[in-house]
């Protein structure tokens, strides 16, 4: 314990409680209101299989996240790389193991639960990072040994999600991977020169993919080259969108919807949902809860003291980020459609408990704020 | 201390990052909300339109044909409810399945199945297709039953064309069948109103008057899901029905008309020979319309075509006959005209013995012991063909050509309505030369006095010519369908008003002894006491002893009508069989004479003209003129009943 001296102290259960983010659980249960409203009105206004899920989901995730919000944060720096490497494995078991289900392999049956390991890898991968760069001085950030090092670590999860396949997740996690690499401090030059290089290898890239995602890319750019097959998606949220109007539809009036043109709306496409029945306006409203929630989250990172609560909070916020609006780039037909959901509203259990497991850490990084826990 | 300085560096770059970080995803946020600017406020009412699309599908119900009536506006072509099963094709995955269970359901036959599958060949993949279009109560709630099964089938309620006299009127009226390729390309508004099983009409008065009957289909718009099940009706636009077409006919005499040709293939008709109305235009052997409506069974159609004699031909309008001895009031006109007989000149006639003889070939009456002294009016009555030859001689094939176009002969009268109608041949030396590449033979005018040879016409215009002759020689134009504005009264007057400024000279009027066009009501003659002379002898060859068709006269005034029989020879007659005088029956049928008879009625003030024709009949006299006969009596029963509909009174509708 000489080169890890952690400077933690006791905290009282009054203590803990008077710095529990309130205002962060609010948004987090406003949002969780409402997802279970849109699920609602996807099953037309009856409270059945989708929505006695969902809800029983957001309840138990609900109260797991109180409950680890008290799990000392030190407990994830120490844990860091196991809960990666237990990610990694999850990941390897599911490429054998996994449920087979529309083409690809992403679900581990656990009885009461189909995990999907890549989406906790998506929480896996902001704590390691915050782990690994939380020791490494700035100076040497830019050294190739400490690139390399993130890079593979990054890339194992990468590689292991999309030979699933899953394009979508695997882009995520990379996604969250870079930012956080960025937010630690790695010279812009290099983002430059990767973003150069991803351009020039893309055709070589498209080659590599599955024919369906070929398919999703080239009909992102031309929705109308199949509007009854891959384009089909694409052009039935944007008119469910577009015709939901400055105020929307009304709730439980979205036809879009209700006569099921629009495909998969309770998961991928719930915002689409949500827009047609509640309009520009709600649509900025919930946006506004979702600004307001990454505000939070990064404030708590400014609040904390120790640099692995930081980067956690800036990472996770940013990665929070990154999915709402590859999510809802990818509904208004600004990206490519691949299979991202939407934090909290979407259908989806491991996605849920993704979410929930991050904000749980970012709740202990404000309740013990105070912990520093040292470089050496 | 390096270590605090390196820590607070880190934090100072962490929030740097931060801070740009937060501008990107600002600036990320800014351009989502754009982009809902833009699709929910900018293009709302585009998004708006394409959402409606989505979900508002509409379905076009079948128009409602429109009815046809008689005078007495009884229905003679009704809509009937039908119940029919669609079948839409698009929503159908296992096509085999649902037709095995449609089969099993309706018990279909064989052929009805091979019918089915033959449609979907011709039909598009996303088309409608009537499985069945007539099915029975049963049928129909049984299919109710079991629609849970059947995705993809329709049971529809639709309505179709019914015609409550059956064979009575099908050459008047005609029948409707599918909508065939050619049918949606003949008519633009068969294809606006082109919905699957459309039944359109195939002939007679229902081809003719398409645009009129169709009416206007309608449109039931429902909201569907993505699957296109229907989820709510929203709108329904009512279906039209077409306009009601109101024909001259009257049922009665029609029916009548037809009952009377039953088992012979013939046709009568009969109009009003002021007004030009159409009573009756019957042709035998008929077919019943209905047998047409769902489509006729393989079968039945065979029938039809193959019976030899020719149900399918509307004779009185397609079918071509040589008109006998009724041309003849026709040529003995056409000689008074242009003053080449002098009608008191008696002429012999010896019989077979001692025939007619011009240039070697002999010429016979149908007498055979000959009729003796004969004067124009005898020759007209007792119908001797001597005195006809010596006639047509006299008058020229020229001359007499320009009389029969003008009282009707060799031109259509119905085209407009009939696209079968014929128009016969009236023979000139013009024409042969044009026709047939011949000089015209001086013996053709001499068979064509007794209207044989070249000459062909229809009954109806036999009919037309003898009402034009019965009204004192006025042109009159027939027509089917009614025209309030043509009624008896206004016919006279019109009459009555070209002679307001005119002498009474009549003698030398070359106006009336050219071929040209003549007007409505204008007169046709030269002198009207050639027509009165003509009409005489009409008279006198249905009511006086030794006329043609005195038998089948009535004594009572009312029904007295005046007439003119024809034989028509099927096939020249040779000098054998000539001697063996074989009786009629004794002939094999196809070489039997045509039976003619022309008449008007009643003798005073005539109202009517009737022309009847049975092929292969025999005699006129024996053949038609009882016929005819039967049916003056009921039109004339009829007569004041017409009038009374025709001054408005509608208590008898």
């Amino acid at each position: 314990m000489l080169t890890e001296r952690l400077n933690t102290r006791n905290y009282s259960l009054f203590e803990k409680l008077k710095s529990v983010d309130y205002f962060l659980i609010l948004i987090i249960i406003l949002i969780g209101a409402i997802s279970v409203f849109a699920i609602y009105s996807t099953e037309k206004g009856e409270f059945s299989f989708y929505t006695k899920n969902h809800l029983i989901r957001l309840l138990v995730f609900f109260g797991m996240f109180l409950v680890l919000s008290f799990v000392r944060i030190t407990f994830w720096y120490k844990n860091a790389y196991f809960f990666y490497a237990v990610c990694v494995s999850l990941l390897f078991i599911t490429l054998f193991f996994g449920l087979m289900a529309s083409g690809s392999r992403r679900w581990l049956d656990l009885y009461f639960l189909n995990l999907q390991p890549s989406e906790i890898m998506k929480i896996a991968i902001i704590v390691c990072f915050a782990r690994y760069y939380h020791r490494i001085q700035t100076a040497e950030i830019q050294n190739y040994k400490f690139i390399l090092v993130p890079l593979i670590l990054l890339l194992i999860p990468c590689y292991l999600v999309l030979q699933q396949p899953d394009l979508g997740t695997s882009i995520l996690i990379a996604g969250t991977g870079v930012i956080i690499i960025w937010l630690a401090g790695l010279n812009i030059k290099y983002f430059v020169y990767s973003a150069l290089l991803l351009i020039v290898s893309l055709p070589f890239a498209v080659s590599l993919l599955k024919p369906y995602q070929k398919s999703r890319i080239l009909t992102f750019f031309n929705p109308d080259r199949d509007p009854l097959g891959a384009g089909y998606q694409i052009i039935q949220s944007k008119i469910a969108i577009g015709s939901g109007g400055f105020f929307g539809k009304g709730f439980l009036k979205g036809t879009q919807s209700y006569l099921e043109f629009l495909p998969e709306k309770h998961t991928d496409f719930i915002f689409t949902l949500f827009s047609e029945e509640f309009g520009f306006i709600g649509s900025i409203m919930l946006l506004l809860l979702y600004i307001l929630l990454i505000y939070r989250i990064i404030s708590i990172g400014f609040y904390s003291k120790s640099f692995f609560s930081k980067l956690f909070c800036f990472g996770f916020a940013s990665a929070i980020f990154l999915y709402i609006f590859v999510n809802i780039s990818m509904v208004l037909g600004l990206l490519p459609i691949v299979g991202a959901p939407l934090p909290i509203m979407s259908y989806g259990g491991s996605s849920m408990l993704s979410i929930m497991l991050g904000l749980s850490i970012v709740m202990s990084c404000k309740i013990y704020s105070q912990d520093q826990i040292s470089n050496y | 201390m390096q270590n605090r300085a390196s820590s607070i560096e880190k934090s100072r770059l962490i929030t740097r990052r931060v801070f740009m970080l937060a501008a990107a995803k600002l600036l990320l946020i800014g351009g989502i909300t754009s982009r809902l600017y833009s699709l929910q406020i900018s293009d709302r009412e585009k998004y708006e339109l394409l959402s409606d699309k989505n979900r508002i599908r509409e379905w076009k119900t079948p128009p409602q044909r429109g009815f046809i009536v008689d005078h007495f506006n009884n229905i003679l072509a009704d809509n009937d409810r039908v119940f029919q099963v669609h079948l839409d094709l698009d929503q159908i995955k296992n096509f085999n399945e649902v037709i095995f269970k449609l089969k099993n359901i309706l018990e279909l036959s064989n052929n009805e199945l091979k019918k089915i599958y033959r449609e979907k060949e011709r039909l598009k993949p996303w088309d409608t297709l009537v499985a069945s279009d007539n099915l029975n109560w049963t049928q129909f709630s049984k299919l109710n039953l079991y629609l849970h099964e059947l995705e993809g089938v329709k049971p529809v309620v639709s309505s179709s064309r019914f015609y409550p006299y059956k064979d009575s009127l099908v050459h008047v009226v005609g029948y409707v069948g599918a909508a065939s390729q050619k049918d949606i390309e003949r008519k633009d508004v068969i294809k606006e109103n082109l919905v699957p099983g459309l039944k359109v009409g195939k002939s007679g008065i229902e081809y003719a008057k398409e645009t009129q009957l169709i009416g206007r289909y309608g449109i039931k718009r429902y909201e569907v899901n993505s699957s296109g099940k229907r989820i709510s009706q929203i709108d329904y636009i009512k279906e039209t029905q077409g306009e009601k077409i109101k024909l001259t006919i009257d049922l009665e005499v029609q029916q009548l008309a037809q009952e009377l040709l039953k088992g012979k293939a013939g046709s009568i008709s009969a109009m009003d020979i002021y007004t030009g109305e159409i009573i009756a235009m019957a042709s035998s052997p008929t077919y019943d319309p209905n047998k047409f409506t769902h489509g006729i069974g393989h079968k039945d159609w065979g029938e039809i075509r193959d019976d030899p004699l020719k149900p399918l031909v509307n004779k009185s309008i397609a079918g071509l006959y040589s008109p006998g001895s009724t041309f003849k009031p026709l040529v003995a006109l056409a000689a008074l005209e242009f003053g080449t007989i002098d009608p008191e000149r008696p002429i012999l006639c010896k019989g077979h013995k001692h025939p007619y003889e011009l240039y070697g070939v002999k010429y016979h009456c149908w007498k055979k012991k000959g009729h003796g002294y004969m004067r124009l009016r005898n020759a007209i009555k007792q119908s001797c063909d001597i005195y006809f030859y010596e006639m047509a001689r006299l008058l020229g094939v020229d001359r007499l050509a320009i009389i029969a176009k003008r009282y009707g002969l060799g031109s259509n009268i119905l085209k407009d309505l009939y696209f079968d109608e014929k128009k016969g041949v009236v023979p000139n030396t013009f024409w042969k030369k044009n026709a047939i590449g011949k000089s015209w033979y001086l013996g053709e005018t001499v068979i064509n006095g007794i209207g044989q040879g070249y000459i062909q016409t229809t009954p109806l215009q036999l009919c037309l010519m003898t009402a034009q002759i019965a009204n004192g020689g006025y042109k009159i134009k027939p027509h089917i369908i009614q025209d309030e504005s043509i009624n008896y009264e206004s016919a006279r007057l019109k009459i009555a008003k070209q002679f307001v400024n005119e002498t009474a000279d009549f003698s030398n009027d070359e106006k009336f002894l050219i071929d040209r066009d003549y007007k409505l009501y204008e007169r046709l003659y030269r002198n009207p006491e050639n027509i009165k002379f003509i009409k005489d002898a009409m008279f006198g060859s249905t009511n006086e002893q030794y006329g043609t068709s005195y038998k089948s006269r009535y004594d009572d005034i009312k029904y007295q009508f005046a007439g003119k029989t024809g034989t028509s020879q099927v096939k020249r007659i040779t000098e054998e069989e000539r001697k063996l005088d074989l009786d009629q029956s004794q002939i094999e049928y196809k070489n039997r004479d045509h039976a003619l008879f022309i008449a008007f009625a009643p003798y005073k003030n005539p109202r009517y003209s009737i022309s009847v024709l049975v092929e292969h009949g025999g005699s006129g006299s024996s053949g038609a003129a009882p016929l005819a006969s039967k049916l003056i009596k009921k039109i004339i029963d009829r007569h004041s009943l017409r009038e009374q509909i025709k001054k408005g009174s509608t208590s008898l509708a």
